[in-house]
C-alpha cells in the first residue's frame, strides 16, 4: 500500500504564546517546534502500522521552511521511509492544500494521512480540501481504521458517538484519539533518520485568507475563593451572580 | 446575492450547530443588505425553528445525504443558484467534512471557526488552541466560515422561511454508514455542544469514585468531561478528554473537581465563560484561570454540591 501522512509542526504545547511586529506575527522566540501531536501519536503512527501488517510504503510530506527539518527527521525516526518537503511559508490551509494536492495528484496513494487538526491554527480543513482537490473520499475524526483491499472500515468521531463507515481508496482521513498509541523512536530509528531521502521540492499556489493581526484574550478577574464547609454558597452564586444555572 | 447556511439535521430538525450556523447567516445578510439562504437534505420538520433564526428560504434537497463529496456538490449548487457571496457552516464533525470541500469548489477563501460576525472582509477567530485570537482576512471574491460551537446564540425571531425542492448532481457515495454507537453516558448533551459541563481529573484517584462527578452532572443536566491522564489509563471514555489534544469546549459552566490546571488542559476549556475549580492545593495553577474557587477535598465537596442542586430545584 502506498501511504502518504501530511505532518505539520506546531509550538510545543507549553509554549508562553506572544506576538510581535505590531501583534501581526507569532513570537517564535525560545519556542521549541513539535510534530504537531495529532499527525505523530495517531495518523503516522497508524500508518506505519499498516505498513508493518500489509507492506508498501510510507511516505511524509510537509509544506515550510528548512526549520521544519528536524521535525520531518523525527518522524523519519518514528518509522516513515521517506519524506518530502514542498518549499514555501504558507498563509493559509488553502494554500497548503493546493500544494499537498499538486504533489500527490496522479502518484497514485491509497491512503493520505492527516491529524485531525494542528493545535497552532486549530482550522481542521486542509484533509478535506486535500479530499475534494483530489476527488477521493473522506473520513473526518477518524478513531479506527482497518483496511480490506480496496474498501477501508474506519470509525469516525460523531455528534453524540461513534460512526462506523466504509468508504473506497483511494482515500483521505484526519486521524484522532484512539487510532494508535504514541511511538517514541530508538536508537536505531534515530541513526537511519538521518540518511533516509528528504526530498525538497519548490512550488507556489494560491490562498484564500491570511490573518492580518493577534490578540490575547483578556485576563481573567480574580477567582472568588468559597469555603469549602458552605458548598451551596456556591451553588447560590452560580445562580445569582453568574446566571449560568 | 444572499448568505448561504448548510444546515445538518438530526430527525428532520436543525441540529444546535445548523441553528448557530443559520443565526450566523442570518446576522451576515442583515449586514451586507441581503437575504439568508440555507440548504437542507431529507427528512425535514423543524422548519420554524430554521426561519425563527433568521433564514428566509430553505432549499430542500429531499434524499438525505451522507458522504462529504455529495454534500459539497449539493451545497456549491445551492450557492452558485442562491447567488451566495458567503457560505455558513457550524464547526462541528459535520462542517469539518464538508466546508472546507465547498470552499475549493467555490474557489472561496475559509476561515474556520470563526467566532463573532465579520467586519467587512475580516473576521475573528481562535487560534492556538484557545490561547489566543487571530482577526482573518479573506481575500477571494467568496467566502466559506464555520462557526465555533456555543459561540455564537440561536436567533428565534417571528419570521418565517419557505421551503422549495433543491435538486442537483451530487455524483455517487464512497462511503456508506454501517453503524452508530452512542456514547456512554446516554442521555446527556453532545460534550462540544453543552453549555454545563462537570470535569474531573486524578484528583479522583481511581474510576470506582466517578459516582460523586456524575451525580453532579446529572444534578446540574451536565454533560460530564475528564482531563487527559483519566482517559489515557482508561478510567473515562476518549470522548470525555478535553484540552489542547482532546475537545475544545466552551460552555457557560465548566466545573473541574481534582483537575490541577496544566496547560494543555487549560488551553481547551479556558473559553468557557464560567470556571470553578475544587482542588486540595491551594496553590493549584487551575485557581488562576478560575472565577470560583473551593480549597477542598473533591470527595466531600461534590456531594455537597450535588445536594445545594437539589435543594435549590425543589
Ligand atoms: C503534548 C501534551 C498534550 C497534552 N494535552 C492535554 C490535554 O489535551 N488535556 C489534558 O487534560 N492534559 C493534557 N496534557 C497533560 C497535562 O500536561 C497534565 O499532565 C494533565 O492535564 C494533568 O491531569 P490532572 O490535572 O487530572 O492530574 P494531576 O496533574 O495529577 O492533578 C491532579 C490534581 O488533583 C488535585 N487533587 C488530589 N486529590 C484531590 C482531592 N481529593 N480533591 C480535590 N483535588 C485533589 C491535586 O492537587 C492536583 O492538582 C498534555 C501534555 C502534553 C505534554
Amino acid at each position: 500500500m502506498k501511504l502518504l501522512v501530511c505532518i505539520s509542526q506546531a509550538p510545543d504545547t507549553t509554549s508562553r504564546i506572544a506576538f510581535t511586529n505590531d501583534d501581526r506575527e507569532f513570537d517564535s522566540n525560545g519556542v521549541q517546534y513539535i510534530v504537531n501531536p495529532y499527525d505523530e501519536w495517531y495518523a503516522l503512527v497508524r500508518a506505519i502500522e499498516l505498513k508493518e501488517q500489509q507492506g508498501g510504503s510510507v511516505t511524509t510530506i510537509t509544506v515550510g521552511g528548512a526549520q521544519c527539518d528536524p521535525t520531518i527527521r523525527k518522524s523519519l525516526a518514528i518509522g516513515a521511509d521517506d519524506a518530502v518537503r514542498i518549499d514555501s511559508e504558507p498563509t493559509d490551509a488553502m494554500q497548503v492544500a493546493r500544494l499537498i494536492a499538486e504533489y500527490a495528484d496522479g502518484k497514485g496513494y491509497d491512503i493520505i494521512f492527516c491529524g485531525k487538526e494542528t493545535i497552532d491554527h486549530n482550522g481542521a480543513v486542509v484533509p478535506a480540501m486535500l479530499a475534494e482537490m483530489l476527488d477521493c473520499g473522506f473520513v473526518a475524526n477518524a478513531t479506527q481504521l482497518d483496511v480490506n483491499g480496496a474498501e477501508a472500515t474506519v470509525a469516525r468521531e460523531a455528534a453524540g458517538g461513534e460512526e462506523k463507515v466504509t468508504v473506497t481508496l483511494p482515500l483521505v482521513l484526519s486521524a484522532a484519539k484512539g487510532m494508535a498509541e504514541q511511538r517514541i523512536p530508538n536508537m536505531r530509528g534515530i541513526m537511519s533518520a538521518r540518511t533516509k531521502p528528504l526530498a525538497v521540492e519548490s512550488a507556489s499556489a494560491e490562498g484564500g485568507s491570511r490573518i492580518e493581526r493577534f490578540a490575547l484574550p483578556p485576563e481573567k478577574g480574580a477567582c472568588k475563593i468559597i469555603d469549602a464547609e458552605n458548598a451551596a454558597e456556591l451553588i447560590r452564586l452560580l445562580r445569582e451572580e453568574a446566571k449560568v444555572i | 446575492m444572499s448568505v448561504l447556511a448548510i444546515i445538518n439535521t438530526q430527525n428532520g430538525f436543525a441540529t444546535k450547530s445548523g441553528l448557530e450556523s443559520a443565526s450566523y447567516a442570518a446576522g451576515l445578510a442583515a449586514q451586507i443588505g441581503t437575504d439568508a439562504v440555507s440548504i437542507v437534505a431529507g427528512p425535514l420538520s423543524g422548519t420554524e425553528a430554521i426561519g425563527a433564526a433568521g433564514i428566509a428560504r430553505i432549499l430542500h434537497h429531499e434524499a438525505a445525504v451522507q458522504d462529504s463529496g455529495q454534500w459539497a456538490k449539493l451545497a456549491s449548487a445551492a450557492a452558485d443558484s442562491a447567488g451566495a457571496t458567503h457560505v455558513v457552516c457550524g464547526h462541528d464533525h459535520f462542517g469539518r467534512a464538508v466546508a472546507p470541500r465547498v470552499a475549493v469548489r467555490l474557489n472561496a477563501g475559509l476561515v474556520a471557526g470563526v467566532t463573532q460576525l465579520p467586519e467587512g472582509s475580516t473576521v475573528r477567530k481562535n487560534v492556538f488552541s484557545g490561547k489566543a485570537m487571530a482577526d482573518v482576512v479573506v481575500t477571494t471574491e467568496k467566502a466559506v466560515y464555520t462557526v465555533t460551537p456555543n459561540a455564537f446564540g440561536i436567533a428565534t425571531d417571528e419570521s418565517k422561511a419557505t421551503v422549495e425542492a433543491f435538486s442537483a448532481d451530487i455524483g455517487a457515495a464512497r462511503e456508506t454508514v454501517a453503524a452508530f454507537e452512542p456514547a456512554s453516558g446516554d442521555g446527556q448533551v453532545p460534550l462540544p455542544e453543552a453549555e454545563l459541563v462537570v470535569s474531573a481529573g486524578r484528583g479522583l484517584k481511581g474510576p470506582e469514585n466517578w459516582g460523586i462527578v456524575e451525580e453532579l452532572a446529572t444534578a446540574l443536566r451536565a454533560t460530564t468531561a475528564c482531563s487527559r491522564p483519566v482517559s489515557d489509563i482508561g478510567w473515562r471514555p476518549h470522548h470525555e478528554h478535553v484540552g489542547q489534544t482532546g475537545i475544545t469546549i466552551r460552555p457557560n459552566l465548566y466545573i473541574a473537581a481534582g483537575i490541577s490546571g496544566a496547560i494543555q488542559h487549560l488551553a481547551g476549556v479556558n473559553q468557557s465563560k464560567t470556571i470553578v475549580v475544587i482542588n486540595t492545593d491551594p496553590e493549584a495553577p487551575f485557581f488562576k484561570a478560575a472565577d470560583y474557587g473551593i480549597v477542598g477535598d473533591a470527595f466531600e465537596v461534590l456531594p455537597k454540591l450535588t445536594a445545594a442542586v437539589h435543594a435549590l430545584d425543589s
